[in-house]
């Protein structure tokens, strides 16, 4: 056993609005800035919708993640050594910029300056990549409530199988809000499939970060990553991607766009891991066993062994105690009632989701008129298909999103029958396999959900932290092209939307050369070849400290 | 009609009954013996009010029609009232939403939830209402100073202003009950207007036909009470109300100015006509026909010139280049939240926050108080020397929560001017008041906290105190003004110094004053309540302890809402708790109403009425054009989940996270019946005006209905129109204020004018467009 500790988060999706604040700030904070004005570190999908990127999900289009090769060996769904090596100019699996969407502005200073004429003014749009006037055909949020969904739903990969149970007519519509940033996976593909060794996973807290001194813009990572996670920076030419705000982590705060949620759904805590079943979890044969061996991988607090050996793999006291507190080992592993987005990618994501409960559809056909509290007969005539849910977070195991769904509306029984006045009804509990105290306990998590109770993020210790006095000064954002304030290097000349695409690859020429093209480059073509053919074949290598 | 028995006995002669029984014969509920037409059961759908009959209209299934009632119903039994509807806009707009907020109302009083906490209405609209009220009102409205201020309903003053009420295409005839008795014959909604400002029912401004400083000299020359004088200046037919002929120029308003708003960008209701008749713009797209003679009003005069340009100046205060920025003279460049200091309140939330100011103001821009104080300043300069110190007149309407309430006994309409009472100010018109402006030292006494508070007291909803305490408390908090007009009294020359003095004014945030109005309460309705205040008596909110967190307020007669020991406001539990009676007639909650003008339209009891029927008033509005494919639909303005009114909307993350310009969503059904597919651009028309934007196409709404969300400005992405080649409209494009007789009603118990309170609302929500496929090349 090697005791490892990693910041996860859990989204209630009960409760998201879909309101983006979440988008925003993180953009505001994050990706405000030249070259990544299509970046959007979190955004926030309305499903059933393909989101951003456009059908990101599918990996038969994108060969995102891990699969199983014939052997059953772990290896990168986009092939390892030698197909890399071919493709290494030319990677067919890169999104391009119209999977995104062509970022915009508009020409705002028209209102401030036109001269008196006969129409008033109006602000068009211009292309960010271009500057040109353009037309707006798509955007990082295009579908927001169902909007073009006739047109566009359909493609959404999560409808697959569905079939028939899915009408996109209005007395039939559903729809809830899929929020996004980096899962920090256990199992990084974008970590394995980078060539430089730019991309690594926090030893101390299992942040996936890209060090932006080593990148070479070759851009595995960006294809590597199911989650469409790293993007692609074309002032910098180099990748970037959600930093788990790791500045506010350390001191132990919550990161933006948690902070920030309107919803207040968001969970921020620890998780202790054992390092040394990552990969074999994450080889499990069966799709819908992945579930369960990620759960398996992960070690309870409460253990006196587990806390034993965390201590003696080096963590911190406090930060074993905050394990024990976390709100996301609470609803992932306690109560069960979280679940992670797309096991089947095999990367092992560390933002995990509670499913949406829905209204009863038709309520007066399916459900007797009896009592109106008695939820367990309506949870397969929820209005959000259980399949669909079954799709997203549970590899379609409609089984497992039936259990939780049956644990949520246990919960809000319960709790109704004793806010009433009635006697609570301790079989509710039980016949979701809960005991009352932990229906409350719950319950407090979900619903009553204080701040203090939702963020349970321990600080970083700054004496383990031997760098640190060397960065006394310096802010650590102020790469070039970087959010960073102290002293940052101004953007340089618009990109064209070509030098986004993949001619400079194409052409053989190194990505951050081209971009980065003020600061000679003094070491050549950086490529860990050894590293890279090892990284495709197993699962991510720890960062050393 | 339907005839249906009730219950009744004989007394004293009368023949009586019960509201419930009438209420339960208006829904159809039979009972054993009684007479008369009923339905045959929930599945009846020819009688109204069934399930069944409510399905064919509103297309849900009458079994979850019936199972929601229940559920309602049986939640309310078990939890005491706690069964709530919580509405945003919602029905909001519709032209009967009087009738649907009653019918909401009945349904909750009728199962408990009123004035419970976790029951009753949610109305999550009119949050511009703010807690710490009397505060507020003292300083927004110079209560400190001079009494009574003027405030007008916006509703009819935009309607009479933008010469809306020149195009009607039917009259409040058209909407009385088959039962009434003829009161509205003849009567255009411009009538109803005039007859509800003479009546003193709704301000009017301005008010006559004379300037009211004039109005004073005459009656000073003529050593008469200036009230006396101007009855009989009316009586005599020299003097005319303003209402009465609104489209003379002596009656045109003249300047304006618009601070924290955008009228003319999103929320200015019939935007076309007040393009070209108030701004007299030549982008104007309003191609609608005049009323016709036959329906043109019986007494507000008709010119048949039709004035252009009504307005000498605009001046917009804002932080953003907006539509109203852009058609201003004027544009007066204003601090952000983050570069003042000011205080965020609404009447659902139990906190009180301070804004503070991170940075100053960049370049010109200035805060609020401090660009009204420059503007006070230069005014009061060429004041001083052009106007001096002059008698002003006002003409107030009869007041909520006032003696007023009693004017205008059992609802009955008399008018004066038709011989039917006399002329007597404050009973049967407005009350006519005489106050000094001192015009030279308006910024002088912005800058200080006049002497009336100590004087005259504060008052709000019946309850009044003096918070003689209080002001003398900041003359140390916020220091004294030495020499001028405000010599002595506290200072708010800086705008912490204001939002001190509103918290220490409140009731809601200084517990001295709380108690205090509830004292004052207490021997209005002779129940205990001041213990209500008591335990929080102590506490006095500053502005500083709201900058250091946001305070929850505390409980104040200045609302009905009781906070205390950890519980939110929920409006009526005083009310209900305490036996406070309501603010009605009768001092209960009232499903009846028994005033003239509401029998005369039928709204006697909470009813279903309609939306218009726009095709049978306004004709068709199609162009039915050769060959071009056109689709006429109900058209909606809800609010959009991004936007406080116009705020954010043309911010470019917002207009990158949706689309980019202005939208109409349609359903797919109606886009196939045009040949429109998701983000093409359409142009949405009818006779108010032209949107160009792009369509969404989405399941998400039913065919027959498209909607523009709130707040769709003109000046980002809104290319000209094929129709017309103007720059496409804003969402108020295609709309046009609607009014309903019964909203003027005023004078009469509960149905009293209250500034942002009770008065008119403007209804649009009936309204109709057709939406086509326009050229895909557009021009901007
Ligand atoms: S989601 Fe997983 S694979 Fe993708 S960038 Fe984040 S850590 Fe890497
Ligand atoms: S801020 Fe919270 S509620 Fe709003 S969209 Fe993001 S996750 Fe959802």
């Amino acid at each position: 056993m090697h005791v490892k500790a990693q910041v996860g988060m859990v989204m209630n999706l009960d409760k998201c609005i879909g309101c983006h604040t979440c988008s925003v700030t993180c953009k505001q904070v994050w990706t405000n800035r030249h070259g990544a004005e299509y970046i959007w570190f979190n955004n926030v999908e309305t499903k059933p919708g393909v989101g951003y990127p456009k059908r990101w999900e599918d990996q038969e289009e994108w060969q995102g993640g891990w699969e199983l090769d014939r052997k059953g060996r772990l290896r990168l769904k986009a092939g390892g050594r030698l197909k890399k090596l071919l493709q290494i100019f030319w990677n067919p699996d890169l999104p391009e910029i119209d999977d995104y969407y062509e970022p915009w502005t508009y020409d705002y200073e028209k209102l401030t300056t036109a001269p008196l004429s006969e129409h008033d003014p109006v602000a068009r749009p211009k292309s960010q990549l271009t500057g040109k006037d353009m037309s707006i055909k798509w955007g990082p949020n295009w579908d927001d409530d169902l909007a073009g969904a006739p047109e566009h739903a359909l493609r959404d990969p999560d409808l697959e199988g569905l079939g028939e149970q899915v009408k996109l007519e209005y007395e039939q519509a559903f729809m809830f809000y899929l929020p996004r940033i980096c899962e920090h996976c256990l199992n990084p593909s974008c970590v394995a499939s980078c060539p430089s060794g730019a991309m690594y996973k926090r030893e101390e807290d299992g942040i996936v970060l890209v060090d932006q001194e080593k990148c070479r813009g070759w851009r595995f990572c960006v294809s590597g990553c199911p989650y469409k996670k790293v993007y692609f920076n074309h002032n910098t030419g180099k990748a970037e991607k959600c930093t788990l705000c790791y500045p506010r982590i350390e001191a132990g705060q919550p990161t933006i766009c948690s902070e920030t949620c309107v919803g207040r759904l968001r969970y921020l805590g620890l998780v202790l891991y054992d390092a040394d079943r990552v990969e074999e979890a994450a080889s499990t044969p069966d799709e819908k066993d992945l579930l369960d061996a990620q759960l398996g991988v992960f070690l309870d607090p409460e253990d006196p062994e587990v806390r034993a050996q965390a201590s003696r793999d080096g963590i911190p006291d406090d930060w074993i105690e905050a394990a024990r507190r976390s709100p996301v080992h609470a609803l992932a592993l306690r109560y069960r009632v979280a679940l992670p987005l797309h096991p089947e990618f095999r990367t092992l994501p560390m933002v995990w989701y509670v499913p949406p409960l829905s209204p009863v559809a038709n309520a007066f056909e399916h459900a007797e008129p009896g009592d109106p509290d008695d939820v367990f007969p309506a949870i397969d005539a929820l209005r959000i298909p259980v399949d669909y849910l079954a799709n997203l977070l549970s590899a379609g195991d409609a089984e497992v999103i039936r259990g939780v769904l049956k644990r949520l509306a246990a919960m809000r029984s319960y709790m109704r029958r004793k806010e009433v006045g009635r006697r609570p009804d301790a079989g509710l509990a039980e016949a979701a396999g809960m005991e009352p105290a932990d229906v409350e306990a719950m319950y407090r998590l979900l619903a009553i959900a204080k701040y203090e109770d939702r963020y349970v993020i321990p600080q970083a210790h700054t004496e383990l932290a031997g760098r640190l006095m060397e960065q006394q000064g310096t802010c650590g954002l102020d790469f070039e092209g970087g959010p960073g304030n102290c002293g940052a290097v101004p953007a340089s000349e618009p990109a064209t939307n070509e030098s986004f695409m993949l001619t400079d690859m194409a052409e053989g020429r190194m990505p951050a050369e081209a971009a980065a093209n003020d600061e000679p480059d003094d070491q050549p073509l950086r490529l860990n070849i050894v590293e890279m053919l090892e990284r495709g074949s197993r699962a991510a290598p720890e960062a050393e400290a | 009609m339907l005839r249906r028995g009730v219950p009744a006995i004989r007394v004293a002669g009368c023949l009586v009954t019960t509201v419930f029984d009438l209420m339960l014969a208006q829904y159809g509920v039979e009972r054993e013996g009684l007479p008369g037409d009923w339905p045959a059961g929930y599945d009846d759908p020819e009688q109204p009010y069934t399930p069944a009959w409510q399905e064919e209209i509103t297309s849900v299934d009458a079994r979850l029609a019936i199972r929601i009632a229940r559920e309602f119903a049986r939640n309310a039994e078990q939890t005491n009232g706690r069964s709530m509807i919580c509405m945003g806009a919602g029905t909001n707009h519709w032209y009967h939403s009087d009738q649907t907020y009653r019918t909401f109302l009945s349904l909750l009083v009728l199962c408990g939830c009123e004035g419970v906490n976790g029951g009753g209405w949610a109305h999550y609209v009119g949050q511009e209402k703010v807690r710490p009220f009397t505060g507020w009102q003292s300083l927004a409205f110079a209560l400190d100073w001079t009494r009574p201020p003027r405030q007008q309903a916006a509703t009819p003053f935009w309607y009479m202003a933008s010469d809306q009420w020149r195009y009607e295409g039917f009259s409040a005839e058209e909407l009385a009950s088959p039962l009434g008795r003829g009161l509205f014959t003849g009567r255009q909604f411009a009538d109803c207007n005039a007859l509800a400002a003479r009546l003193g029912w709704m301000p009017s401004f301005p008010s006559f036909d004379r300037n009211p400083l004039d109005l004073t000299d005459e009656a000073k020359r003529a050593g008469v009470p200036a009230a006396e004088h101007v009855v009989r200046e009316l009586r005599e037919g020299r003097l005319h109300f303003a209402a009465e002929d609104p489209d003379a120029p002596e009656n045109f308003p003249r300047v304006l100015t618009v601070w924290r708003a955008n009228v003319l960008g999103s929320s200015g209701k019939g935007h076309e006509y007040i393009l070209k008749h108030l701004l007299g713009t030549t982008e104007s797209a309003q191609s609608a026909d005049e009323t016709p003679p036959e329906l043109r009003p019986a007494e507000v005069v008709w010119r048949d010139e039709a004035p252009e340009g009504k307005l000498d100046l605009l001046t917009t205060i804002d932080f953003r280049m907006t539509g109203n920025c852009l058609f201003s003279d004027v544009v007066l460049p204003a601090a952000t939240w983050y570069e003042k200091y000011d205080l965020s309140s609404t009447d659902m939330h139990p906190f009180v926050h301070a804004f503070s100011q991170a940075i100053p103001p960049p370049w010109e821009a200035k805060t609020d108080w401090g660009a009204f104080q420059r503007i006070g300043a230069s005014f009061s300069r060429l004041a001083a020397k052009h106007l001096g110190v002059r008698r002003d007149l006002i003409a107030a309407p009869l007041l909520h929560d006032t003696p007023d309430e009693i004017a205008q006994p059992y609802g009955e309409v008399r008018d004066w001017k038709a011989g039917e009472c006399e002329p007597v100010p404050g009973r049967t018109m407005p009350k006519l008041i005489e106050v000094e402006r001192d015009y030279g030292a308006v910024a002088e006494k912005m800058a200080a906290l006049g002497p009336l508070l100590e004087e005259q007291g504060n008052a709000v909803k019946g309850a009044s105190w003096k918070p003689v305490e209080e002001v003398d408390y900041l003359r140390r908090k916020n220091g004294v003004v030495r020499g001028g007009a405000g010599d002595g009294q506290p200072s708010l020359e800086l705008a912490e110094q204001a939002c001190e003095a509103i918290l220490a004014l409140s009731g809601t945030t200084n517990g001295r004053i709380a108690v205090e109005g509830f004292r004052s309460l207490e021997k209005r309705v002779g129940l205990p309540l001041a213990d209500l205040a008591e335990p929080r008596a102590g506490d006095r909110i500053t502005f500083q302890d709201t900058q250091t967190q946001p305070r929850t307020v505390l409980t104040s007669p200045e609302w009905s809402g009781i906070e205390a020991h950890g519980r939110r406001y929920a409006p009526f539990t005083i009310n209900v708790e305490r036996l406070k009676p309501w603010h009605t007639l009768s001092g209960r909650q009232h499903f009846y109403l028994d005033h003239a003008w509401i029998q005369e339209l039928g709204d006697g009891l909470p009813t279903f009425h309609p939306p218009l029927h726009y095709r049978r008033h306004f004709g068709e509005q199609g162009l039915r054009e050769e060959g071009r494919l056109e689709v006429t639909l109900r058209y909606l303005t809800p609010h959009s989940k991004w936007s406080i009114h116009s705020e954010y909307q043309d911010n470019l993350h917002m207009l990158t996270l949706f689309r980019g310009g202005p939208v109409i969503w349609m359903s797919r059904e109606d886009a196939e019946r045009i040949g429109v597919r998701d983000n093409d651009w359409i142009e949405a028309y009818n006779r108010n005006g032209v949107i160009a934007c792009r369509a969404v196409v989405t399941h998400r709404v039913p065919e027959g209905t498209c909607l523009m969300y709130h707040a769709k400005d003109r000046h980002v992405n809104v290319p000209r129109t094929e129709l017309n080649d103007k720059r496409g409209g804003t969402n108020n494009s295609l709309t046009r204020i609607v009014m309903k007789p019964s909203h003027f009603i005023g004078g009469y118990a509960q149905l009293c004018f209250g500034f942002n309170y009770y008065g008119p609302t403007g209804s649009q929500r009936d309204e109709v467009t057709v939406i086509r496929k326009r050229s895909q090349e557009v021009v901007y």
